[in-house]
């Protein structure tokens, strides 16, 4: 794990980059790398998350600022925006049953191809996947999915890099950061080493790759 | 009726199939309203899909924070003995059966009880977020939505919106009537006060099987 600026961080992802962002309706999601990827104007990201939250708040300023090309989600409802960039053909808008999605992600962090779930047989979620029956019962086959970059928001960090999470904040953010190539972190509060007890870690320093430090 | 009082007595009636140590999900809109209804001291479990079993009401004023959210992303409390995890193990939950009931809007409900919910083709694009898990995996699922929307019957013989599942939902809780689904037929349950059978069937265009008793929709 390497400590970071978050201009340095944000440097590091290209145009064109796939990333993960954490965050529930902007709650747990890391700010300060969004405005930073604003102020730096990296375009046509392919963003996978759970939701593209409301105008000017975690992943709704990307789609404010007109950087996103496609997203992969569950909910677009409570963002207007990301709704007109859809219809008017400026952004790609994969939906995905919000149960499904974090499984991909579980999926590809995990080593595994991908998982079999009875959610969305017969739906419009159905169209182009597999239907594959185990003991006679339908699944779908949903493949997994990993990204450049993974970008999570911890309440508390260790010099090392070992993350716990905040009550609801947690969300997507412990899966994310199993599942991308290079893991940006950012926290609340960076404390010394040792100051979070090893049955309190959720992600271990080991699968983050860099710790944006705190101004 | 005023839209808002149909909601409070659909919310109202829904609350009465919740039960002491019920993990229960509530979804957005007339589903949230439920809460208000539980009968005072009742130990229900709300499960809130971000993360969190134990919600409760907002703290008052300047007690809130900005990390224990629902899953609208509105600030609540939680009550002792509450729990939060992270979004696999959340759905986990819901998928897995752990979830005795979830109430959720409608947009309609086919004859078979099929529920269409997530989208309105061209207008209203939102997103199934965690719905099509919810219904595929809660062990019982009602719907409370109003009877018609605009003079058109949210209850048809073949939703004309995309399906949220294929799975039938077990309850439709409407402003004038409750109407259970089992084996792919319909049942008039109970009927709203002030609400006729005629007006019902008038306003529900499937075939409606009716007991040799039909209570009153209590309040």
């Amino acid at each position: 794990m390497q400590s970071v600026t978050v201009e340095d961080a944000v440097d590091m992802i290209p145009h064109g980059a796939s990333v993960m962002i954490g965050g529930f309706m902007g709650v747990g999601a890391p700010e300060r790398i969004i405005d930073e990827l604003v102020r730096q104007g990296k375009r046509d990201l392919l963003v996978v998350a759970n939701d593209t939250a409301t105008p000017s708040t975690g992943i709704g300023k990307l789609v404010d600022a007109g950087l996103i090309s496609r997203t992969i989600t569950s909910h677009i409802g409570l963002n207007p925006e990301t709704q007109r960039l859809m219809l008017a053909g400026k952004m790609t808008v994969d939906l995905v049953p919000q149960g499904t999605l974090i499984e991909r992600i579980r999926a590809g962090g995990y080593g595994l191809g991908g998982v079999l779930t009875p959610t969305g047989l017969g739906t419009f979620a159905e169209e182009g996947k597999r239907r594959i029956e185990v003991d006679g019962k339908s699944y779908l086959l949903e493949t997994a999915l990993r990204c450049n970059f993974a970008l999570v928001h911890a309440f508390l960090a260790d010099y090392l890099g070992n993350l716990t999470y905040a009550l609801t904040a947690r969300n997507y953010n412990p899966v994310i950061a199993m599942a991308a190539d290079k893991v940006i972190a950012t926290a609340d509060h960076i404390v010394p080493a040792g100051v979070i007890a090893p049955d309190h870690v959720i992600t271990p320093a080991t699968v983050v790759d860099y710790l944006v430090v705190n101004t | 009726m005023k839209s808002l009082d149909a909601q409070n007595r659909i919310a109202k009636r829904i609350a009465r199939e919740l039960r002491p140590g019920m993990l229960v999900n509530l979804g957005i809109g007339i589903p949230t309203l439920v809460a208000n209804y539980l009968p005072r001291g009742m130990a229900v479990h709300f499960q809130a899909e971000n993360g969190v079993i134990g919600t409760g009401p907002a703290p008052e004023a300047g007690m809130s924070h900005p990390t224990l959210t629902d899953a609208g992303g509105r600030l609540v409390g939680a009550l002792p003995g509450a729990s939060t995890f992270d979004s696999a193990m959340s759905f986990g939950l819901i998928r897995g059966g752990h979830v005795d009931v979830t109430v959720l809007g409608g947009l309609q409900v086919d004859a078979q009880g099929r529920l269409a919910n997530w989208m309105i083709p061209g207008k209203f694009i939102p997103g199934m977020g965690g719905a099509m898990d919810l219904v595929t995996g809660a062990k019982r699922v009602i719907v409370g939505m109003e009877h018609s929307a605009n003079g058109m019957p949210k209850i048809v013989p073949t939703c004309t919106l995309p399906l949220t599942s294929i799975k039938s939902v077990d309850l439709v809780v409407t402003e004038l009537a409750v109407i259970g689904f089992s084996d792919g037929c319909a049942t008039l349950v109970e009927v709203a006060p002030g609400a006729s059978i005629e007006q019902i069937l008038a306003a529900t265009p499937i075939r409606l099987k009716m007991p040799d008793r039909l209570p009153q929709m209590a309040s």
